[in-house]
């Protein structure tokens, strides 16, 4: 593997403010190709605002991102960088696949077209060839049976499945998944979870940010602690659950602990 | 007081015809500022500032000056500086001209209000800015913009009575011409009424059915 070196993403001294608050301070993260990183944290402590510049769907006031060792948000030019032009980011995003905490499917399309539009009109393949792109992610999700359902047919797990099934349609070098059960009934967040393990374990390489221990637990390779919009502490999930080295990591985790004895 | 029933017989197939020609400048006004409306609004959503300016200052023109203006610099300012209309096409672009500005502040608001995840999930898929107007945000807002934009129609539609006034031979001008010979106004404003009241039901019934075959998103 020759590409192996490269970072699937590279992020480089990330700040982000929003008025007087700042939302990230100076953060790095590299993630390797096929790694599922997770990242869990106190509301408000930039996991999030970290996902979305990554993206770009909330520009960075200072920092770099590289996906697949190619500048996101930014241009090459002679002796530097410029930033993108809308157009521009709008190609370097196809490489960044999205999954929003609220689904935000099209609530006009089909299920099947939901996920069909991106390869259609982004990716530029024929009709037929999209269709069954889409038809084949919706199913690895296991919702072959509701291809022609709209999303207010089916239920927020499912939704959420289809919503990743769009991401994962575009072929893109990683996926950001956004807090992706923060928004289901407790009942729905298993089918979701499920289909996100079973991709990471196909190698996708993925970023989650997650309020759930147990998965994180299990699926992720590297789990990061952030606080304060910066990254704590990291490391393997057996390391940061089992012996965890910063006192705010220990707070953090034995609040969660004491919530999820009480009723 | 009592009604002129021959006069009434005699008006109503010469209205008729007139309804026809108001019916027709309606129709094609209408889908002339349907057209330029939904175009307008969608430009005015794109990122080029100089489009944008130029399509606020068109709105604030419009929006600004009478409509009877409007027709009266159609009809008889443009000719002298070489563009010339026969009276029935300087009312329809007059009309169009018009109502297509409030259609385009109609579609900028509806396409603008859609909600702000949908362009952000349109975006994490890398479509260009354009694909997400086309695709995304004008279908879902379609529905939500039937009832504003039925009304522009039926303003429209009720304005083609002012072409009266540059000899267009629609309806209130053929009444108008009746009143003329045999000055009958009583009979024949009350008629007129009528028949811009059917017409104007007409239009927000078909509006009615077309929403209710459009899905709630």
């Amino acid at each position: 593997m020759g590409g192996s070196a490269t970072p699937a993403l590279r992020v480089r001294s990330l700040s982000k403010t929003f008025g007087v608050r700042t939302v990230l301070r100076s953060v790095d993260l590299d993630v390797a190709r096929g790694e599922t990183v997770v990242i869990i944290g106190a509301s408000g402590s930039g996991k999030t605002t970290l996902l979305r510049c990554i993206s770009h769907l909330e520009f960075p006031e200072t920092g770099t991102v590289d996906v697949d060792g190619r500048p996101v948000g930014r241009v090459a030019i002679p002796g530097g960088f410029k930033d993108a032009s809308e157009r521009q980011l709008a190609v370097q995003r196809r490489g960044i696949g999205f999954v929003f905490q609220r689904f935000n499917l099209f609530p006009h399309l089909s299920a099947l077209d939901n996920v069909a539009i991106g390869p259609r009109h982004v990716l530029g393949l024929t009709k037929p060839a999209a269709r069954a792109r889409a038809a084949e992610q919706l199913r690895k999700v296991f919702l072959g049976d509701h291809l022609d359902k709209r999303p207010a047919e089916l239920s927020g797990g499912q939704q959420q499945r289809v919503a990743i099934a769009r991401a994962v349609a575009m072929q893109p070098s990683i996926i950001l998944f956004d807090e992706p059960t923060s928004a289901l009934d407790p009942e729905l967040v298993r089918e979701v979870l499920d289909a996100i393990r079973v991709l990471a374990a196909s190698g996708m390489t993925s970023v989650i940010v997650t309020h759930e221990m147990a998965f994180a637990r299990q699926v992720a390779n590297r789990v990061i602690f952030m606080d304060e919009g910066a990254i704590v502490e990291q490391g393997a999930p057996e390391e940061i659950f089992g012996r965890p080295r910063e006192a705010r990591t220990q707070r953090f985790l034995e609040h969660f602990r004491t919530e999820a004895r009480t009723p | 007081m009592s009604i002129d029933w021959n006069i009434v017989e005699t008006a109503i197939p010469l209205l008729a015809r007139g309804t026809l020609v108001t019916l027709q400048i309606a129709l094609a006004a209408g889908a002339l500022a349907c057209l330029f409306g939904f175009a307008l609004g969608l430009a005015a959503l794109s990122n080029i500032r100089p489009l944008q300016w130029a399509i606020a200052a068109y709105v604030d023109f419009v929006r600004g000056t009478p409509l009877l203006i409007q027709v009266f610099l159609v009809f008889f300012a443009l000719p002298v500086v070489g563009i010339r209309f026969d009276e029935i096409w300087a009312g329809i672009i007059a009309l169009a001209f018009n109502t297509s500005a409030y259609i385009a502040e109609t579609v900028r608001g509806g396409v603008g209000s859609v909600e702000r995840g949908q362009t952000e999930a349109a975006r994490s898929i890398g479509m260009f800015r354009w694909q997400i107007l086309v695709y995304i945000l004008l279908p879902q807002a379609l529905r939500p913009m039937l009832p504003p934009l039925t009304n522009e129609l039926i303003s429209m539609t009720k304005n083609t009575s002012l072409l009266s006034v540059i000899s267009v031979y629609e309806l209130t001008r053929a009444g108008q011409a009746i009143i003329s010979v045999h000055f009958v106004p009583f009979e024949i404003y009350l008629l007129l009424a009528l028949y811009y009241y059917a017409l104007i039901k007409a239009l927000s019934y078909l509006s009615r059915a077309i929403e209710s075959r459009m899905p709630v998103l």
